[in-house]
């Protein structure tokens, strides 16, 4: 059996659609060190079935871009939440919490929410300039992060 | 006929649980009977942009990107078209196998998807009961043992397209002339571990369809159309998911055509653009624009086909057209049915391919001679999806169509809206009862509306009613987080 990394950092979001881009792209700089006690993962969206890699986790990093958000990002932790998400194909971060506590009986390991200040998200569209910016400021700030959580 | 801009105007915007934002409007004569249902898809759009002047080896991977919830598709149709313009009609038996392979693990998840996630929850609880509980948590919570078969097999499905195509996105699956890597032993050996289950749970999942629908008779009616079907099937008429011709059937069941090359789709189908709609409006041509729409999906294509291939879900096909008396089933929540019979199909499917020796042979790639033109088409999870790639000297696609399985089912979806809303539109008040069957019709048919952005605080919903003035005299708002607000 493959041996359960301690940190799961998951960027979601179309690296097709612009800004939308800005989670899996932390995630492929992060993937560049290759640190076996951090596992990284990338979908379009979040959906019930991502409550599996969840499990045996010591910390979930989720990193999303957002367009509300203070400027360059902002990161914060997560609590399960039954929210209005459900009604859609992507469910947010906390509604995917709620699902873990309710498929598997027991609360999902701590988790957070990386959010990136994103401004563009139309098909095909690139990376803007300040979102750029802002995912190099996110990436700064990870880096330190996940080495205090794998010691 | 009366003037359609003299109608009041309900506009009910998005439709939730469809990806992305759609809008449904309403044109009510002066008597409040709606003449005409218009459900927009506003993010249908710059599809044909998006890919033109793109090196063609790259279009497969590239065009992944337009769907977060089928680019697996995408990617196979795109891949079907690219064979083309290499010069490739046939691929080696591995990598044809492999490809299949990867559109069942897709269709599996994606049917798992629709139906576990997003449509039981109206199913089993009702269309009437509240939003706050009709949803995947009240599954969880009232039907945990089914909730997690809904997760498991969404999540096995995943597992044959990361064996295959490797991440998640960005998958790198098929290339020109066939497939990028063969599938390990040890891939192998992992899926055909849990496939026996899989199909056990695609059995009940038949098993539940079958029972709500009989049950329901009530449900029968609902949204319920007269349409002709579109779909591919195999040479021997059997069921085709990847690769087959072309069948169009009107809704008395005689041909229109049949095993059509679908490389001449053109000849057969055309494209109408309507004003108001980003989304054009396909139509068989032999039948003109009026009476020539028609349905593709899961229910098109188990009405339309002469039988399955595989002996579980060929048993289910039997019973579902036993319930349409030997003639085509056209209850709309009939799609449902038809989807679980085709899940299953997919599992049978999954462990013959996973069982056959040459599936994880190395012969992995075709050559030919370049061509100017290629045309790839596969029964999508939703339906038959068309792309068509025209390239120049330098290989740099010039000209782009798509005809996308929610396209083909614009006007039924219409049709099935302005059927429900005539039922249960009450005076001049959007109810959240209307919403909710509105909501269920459009749902039967699994709209992908492509909108695969989601970044947090996007998610702006709206219902306006507007009467024949154009004066908006009511207005509900929903949050991102499903609170609904009336603004007026």
């Amino acid at each position: 059996m493959t041996a359960i990394s301690d940190i799961l950092l998951f960027g979601y979001g179309n690296p097709g659609r612009g800004d939308d881009a800005l989670g899996p792209l932390l995630i492929e700089s992060i993937e560049k060190h290759h640190d076996p006690r951090v596992e990284c993962l990338t979908d379009m969206q979040l959906q019930v079935e991502h409550v599996t890699d969840l499990q045996h986790r010591k910390q979930i990093i989720f990193v999303d871009a957002d367009m509300s958000c203070e400027t360059p990002f902002a990161y914060s932790r997560l609590a399960a939440e039954k929210d209005g998400s459900y009604t859609s194909h992507a469910m947010t971060p906390s509604a995917l919490l709620h699902a873990f506590r309710q498929v598997y009986g027991v609360d999902a390991p701590p988790a957070f929410l990386l959010r990136i200040r994103g401004y563009d998200f139309g098909l095909g569209d690139p990376l803007t300039e300040q979102a750029a910016a802002n995912l190099e400021a996110a990436i700064g700030f990870v880096q330190p992060l996940v080495k205090s959580v794998t010691g | 006929m009366t003037n359609p801009e003299s109608f009041r105007r309900i506009a009910i915007d998005p439709v939730s649980r469809v990806e992305g934002h759609g809008k449904i409007t309403l044109l009510l004569d002066a008597d409040n009977h709606v003449q005409e249902a218009r459900f927009h898809i506003v993010e249908f759009r710059g599809f044909e942009k998006f890919i033109q002047g793109r090196p063609y080896e790259e279009v497969p991977y590239f065009v992944q990107r337009l769907c977060g919830i089928c680019p697996v598709s995408h990617h196979l149709a795109a891949g079907k078209a690219v064979d083309q313009l290499v010069g490739v009609d046939v691929l080696t038996p591995t990598a044809t196998k492999l490809r299949r392979l990867l559109h069942f693990g897709q269709t599996l998840q994606s049917h798992a998807l629709h139906f576990f996630h997003l449509s039981s929850p109206d199913l089993l609880f009702g269309f009437g009961s509240h939003l706050a509980h009709r949803n995947i948590v009240g599954i969880i919570e009232d039907y945990p043992d089914l909730a997690l078969k809904g997760v498991k097999l969404r999540k096995y499905g995943q597992q044959v397209i990361e064996a295959i195509a490797g991440k998640r996105i960005h998958g790198a699956a098929a290339i020109p002339g066939g497939m990028n890597k063969p599938l390990s032993e040890e891939d192998r050996q992992r899926l055909l571990a849990d496939i026996g289950e899989i199909i056990g749970w695609c059995s009940e999942a038949v098993a539940l369809n079958e029972k709500i629908h009989l049950e329901h008779p009530e449900n029968h009616n609902f949204a319920k159309l007269n349409s002709n079907f579109l779909s591919m099937v195999a040479p021997d008429g059997a069921l085709e998911l990847y690769h087959g011709g072309l069948r169009a059937r009107k809704a008395d069941g005689s041909t229109i055509f049949d095993h059509l090359d679908y490389r001449k789709y053109f000849e057969v189908i055309r494209e109408e653009v309507r004003p108001w709609s980003y989304m054009k409006f396909p139509y068989l041509t032999a039948l003109g624009r009026e009476s020539g729409w028609y349905r593709v999906g899961p229910l098109a294509r188990v009405n339309n086909c002469d039988f399955i291939s595989t002996p579980l879900a060929e048993a289910a096909r039997r019973r579902f057209k036993a319930y349409g008396d030997g003639g085509f089933v056209q209850d709309t929540l009939g799609y449902h049915w038809a989807r679980m019979i085709e899940a299953l199909h997919c599992g049978e499917a999954i462990q013959l391919l996973l069982n056959d020796p040459e599936i994880t042979g190395s012969d992995l790639v075709t050559h030919g001679e370049r061509q100017r033109e290629g045309i790839g088409v596969i029964e999508a999870p939703r339906g038959t999806l068309f792309h068509h790639y025209k390239i120049d000297e330098q290989g740099l696609i010039e000209k782009a169509n798509l005809i996308v399985s929610t396209t083909s089912n614009n006007q039924a979806m219409n049709e099935s809206v302005r059927s429900v809303a005539n039922a249960y539109l009450d005076g001049q008040e959007i109810t959240e009862g209307l919403l909710n069957h509105l909501e269920v019709a459009v749902r039967a048919y699994d709209p992908c509306l492509s909108c695969a952005t989601h970044a947090l605080g996007k998610m702006p919903l709206q219902v306006e009613l507007i009467d024949a003035a154009g004066n908006v005299v009511d207005r509900l708002t929903k949050g991102s987080r499903g609170e609904l607000e009336r603004t007026l």
